[in-house]
């Protein structure tokens, strides 16, 4: 059980929607975190280098907000075979699918893309299928 | 300047994806698990981000050039193929099984790295495969 937190949610969800918009305005680029990541990795840093310093501000800020403000939510994570498992799909599909949750849920919906709206759709519902098969016909033997 | 507004959008959205309850693993598979404890606290969090992009985006194109960058890069064609369906399906399977997609990885690595740094080395480690096997 989590609760159910609409107001941290709402506001979370408007920061995330103001970076994304301040991407676009500022650089003309998506915030696509898997993008972002697979460019880094290939030392292509992009003008400036803005996709190395955005990243250093998404590790550090959370640090520095829990020390000001505990997180409402916690933190109940997977055992480690999940997490594994669950990172290399995640580190391959979103290669193959040319973006995540960031870059297909929040900017690609936002501009209408088709393309963004056919992804989120497909991770959406494999996600609800997967844990589905994982906590109700699994019973979380994983 | 590039780099210290790329600092500051970063941090902002990191701490976006900390309030927002993106960084607890349980939340993002209860938020999943529709025929069990459902958590619907991830509509809110995309209600509230999708809308502000949006108005962002709208901005970018009345303007027709961002404030820093000469020129506008988003992907512009329409086509929907196999690999798109077929990676999001392995994302959205990946994300299913751990509750975490990229963002909110990085965002809690200082906070939980002896959970995050594998499933971080496991993510490499698939964007690696793909660059090996696919191109």
């Amino acid at each position: 059980m989590t609760e159910f937190t609409p107001m941290p949610s709402v506001s979370g969800g408007i920061l995330i929607g103001l970076s994304a918009a301040a991407v676009f305005i500022f650089f003309g680029r998506i915030l696509g975190i898997s993008g972002i990541v697979a460019r880094t990795l290939n030392f292509d840093f992009g003008q400036g280098s803005w996709r190395p310093f955005f990243l250093i501000g998404l590790v550090g800020s959370p640090v520095v907000l829990s020390m000001v403000l505990p997180s409402p939510h916690g933190f109940e994570p997977m055992g480690l075979i999940p997490m594994l498992i669950g990172g290399f799909l995640v580190g391959y599909g979103t290669r193959v699918g040319s973006g995540c949750t960031s870059g297909h849920g929040i900017c690609g919906i936002s501009r209408l893309s088709k393309r963004s709206i056919v992804a989120t759709c497909s991770f959406m519902a494999a996600a609800v299928i997967t844990v589905f098969v994982v906590r109700h016909v699994l019973e979380g033997a994983l | 300047m590039t780099q210290m507004i790329a600092f500051l959008i970063g941090a902002v959205f990191g701490g976006g994806l900390y309030l927002a309850g993106m960084t607890n693993p349980s939340k993002i598979v209860n938020f999943l698990d529709i025929a069990g404890t459902w958590d619907p606290s991830l509509i809110f969090v995309m209600g509230g981000g999708i809308p502000v992009a949006a108005i962002g985006f709208f901005i970018l194109k009345k303007r027709e050039k961002p404030l820093i960058f000469d020129e506008i890069q988003v992907p512009t064609h329409g086509v929907i193929d196999r690999p798109l369906v077929i990676g999001s399906v392995l994302f959205g399977v990946g994300w299913g099984v751990s509750g975490l997609c990229p963002g909110p990885a990085f965002a809690s690595v200082l906070l939980e790295p002896a959970i995050i740094i594998p499933y971080l080395v496991a993510l490499v480690l698939g964007s690696l495969a793909y660059e090996r096997f696919h191109r």
